[in-house]
């Protein structure tokens, strides 16, 4: 047996410390006196103080999570019809329906946030947080429908003949047997939309008005004020519940999945 | 025929909610990207009356050739790059012991799943004039304690690969899992080394997940704003720019759409050699978030 290349596992560790280098500098920095965070000044909780003192971020907070959970129920139900449809049926219409479901998933961001502004702006409708809602539903419909499609192409459709055969009607079947078998799909689809609601600022950017600032486009005004230790200081805490949150999802995971 | 008739009706029930969805909100705000383009500005940042021709014009602007082929270098280099480094990582991660494969699996994801806005700034407290590499560098003496590291081009190349570049390692990793290693074996004893056997058995092995990977890297690339803007300084501006400094700045809508038109027939081209690549393979490449 030849003795394996060392270099693929080299090149990994080496992109580890590439992607963590920035990311370690700026937790250390959160809690760093200095504020352009060249030499260690001496430990501080100061920035987390401020940042829990300013309104806006509690502001936009909200309006985050109003919108993401919104989109989230919405695009959910859409996106879970939309697969249930695209498994079912066959034919011309399906094809389009598809194109319109995966097309949104390989157009960059700032096209869809720069066309949906065009279209707002040409009927008319005023900027907030309905039209930055309106814009998060359109993205995540696509990315549960692919979610949930995946799930139903794993799942053997024959139960569902079984369950007509044995005297359930449709109402039934979809309730008592499908919904629950795609569950997962759907479950995973919810998280991911939420997930990307929160996340967006690209295309919030360009569809947000007055008052409907998010959090993500908080971050960015912050970015270019330059308020670094503030800005260090929000995202460790982001960066945390990122990590605790996917550590959870693994473990949850690692239960179901039995290994 | 009546339950043909149900049949019809339940397929419309189902498909009608997404499907006017996205025609009211995708596919028609798409279109009116193009309208626009044909229509005048107005003073107060709307859209004027009328059609015409101007508004395309001024796509001759003398900077734009730049901006467009800037545009066209940094996010090819970044794909590139990418999948360079994305393919013997997802060898890596499929080969190795599965409490270490499960880490580095972790350790890619945590980063795939921050806010992308955190994962740019972070680059900006490295660069900082008074941070730490610039100290260092200033220390052995590589650079000048006056060298830039912030706001040039370099600088947006390095931070686009940063942040793409787990969108290239989790499908090219799906795609290395299910390869059969022991194809790499049987070519070594058929006497191939181990560089040609991994270039000529491996990599197109994973070639469905390379199509996928090329694409998660290059679209969002093309159209990227947020690290030029950001990282980048003057000289280092990208089509999203000139997109967002027509939409906020300027305040110039019809100019903003007939750039975001040029960008949306631009990435039709990779589209559809893409599509063309994958023809027969029935199966249309993945988005990266939907691998993991």
């Amino acid at each position: 047996m030849l003795k394996k290349s060392r270099i693929p596992g080299i090149l990994t560790w080496l992109t580890l410390l590439f992607f963590y280098f920035p990311i370690v500098l700026l937790v250390i920095n959160s809690f760093n006196v200095t504020r352009t965070g060249g030499s260690w000044g001496g430990f501080t909780l100061r920035w987390y103080r401020d940042l829990f003192g300013a309104r806006e971020i509690w502001n936009a907070l909200r309006n985050t999570l109003v919108v993401a959970f919104t989109a989230t129920g919405a695009s959910t139900i859409i996106g879970t019809t939309a697969a249930i449809a695209l498994h079912r049926y066959k034919g011309r219409l399906q094809n389009a329906h598809y194109g319109l479901i995966y097309t949104p998933l390989v157009v960059p961001e700032i096209l869809l946030g720069i066309s949906l502004l065009l279209f707002f702006v040409a009927l008319k409708i005023e900027l907030g947080l309905a039209t930055v809602t309106i814009a998060h539903i359109t993205f995540c419909t696509s990315y549960v429908t692919m979610a949930v499609l995946s799930r139903l192409q794993d799942f053997d459709l024959t139960i569902l003949e079984a369950a007509r055969d044995l005297g359930a009607n449709t109402w039934t079947t979809t309730w008592k047997v499908l919904i629950p078998v795609i569950s997962p799909g759907i479950i995973a689809g919810a998280l991911l939309a939420f997930t990307l609601s929160l996340d967006d600022f690209v295309i919030s950017f360009f569809v947000a008005g007055p008052g409907s600032t998010t959090l993500p486009i908080h971050i960015y005004s912050m970015i270019r004020r330059g308020s670094m230790p503030l800005i260090n200081a929000l995202s460790t805490i982001l960066l945390a519940i990122t990590f605790l949150a996917i550590l959870a999802y693994q473990m949850i995971n690692k239960k179901r999945t039995g290994q | 025929m009546n339950s043909n008739k149900r049949r019809l009706w339940g397929e419309w029930l189902l498909t009608a909610p997404s499907f006017i969805w996205l025609t009211l909100f995708f596919l028609l705000p798409t279109l009116i990207i193009f309208a626009i383009s044909f229509k005048p500005s107005d003073p107060l940042g709307g859209v004027g009356p009328g059609w015409t021709l101007r508004t395309l014009l001024s796509l001759r602007n003398p900077n734009y050739p730049e901006i467009i082929w800037r545009t066209a270098v940094l996010s090819i280099t970044t794909t590139v790059v990418c999948i360079a480094l994305a393919i013997p990582i997802a060898y890596y991660i499929a080969r190795c012991k599965a409490w270490k494969r499960d880490l580095v699996l972790f350790l890619t994801i945590i980063p795939f799943w921050t806010s992308f806005l955190i994962r740019i700034f972070a680059w900006k407290g490295v660069l900082h004039p008074d941070g730490l590499l610039k100290q260092a560098l200033v220390f052995c003496n590589l650079i000048s304690p006056d060298t830039l590291l912030l706001y040039r081009p370099g600088t947006v190349l390095l931070v686009m690969i940063y942040t793409e570049l787990p969108f290239a390692i989790l499908p090219l990793y799906a795609a290395a899992e299910k390869f059969d290693f022991s194809l790499i074996e049987a070519a070594m004893d058929l006497g191939a080394g181990r560089l040609r056997a991994f270039c000529s058995v491996f990599i197109p092995g994973i070639s469905s997940g390379l199509l996928s990977a090329c694409l998660m890297v290059l679209i969002p690339s093309i159209g990227s704003y947020v690290v030029p803007d950001v990282v980048g300084g003057i000289g280092s501006e990208m089509i999203g720019n000139v997109i967002a400094q027509k939409t906020f700045v300027d305040r110039n809508l019809p100019a903003a759409s007939a750039m975001a038109a040029l960008m949306t027939l631009s990435m039709l081209i990779p589209l559809l050699f893409f599509l063309r690549g994958n023809k027969g393979k029935n199966q249309e490449p993945k988005p990266a978030r939907e691998v993991v």
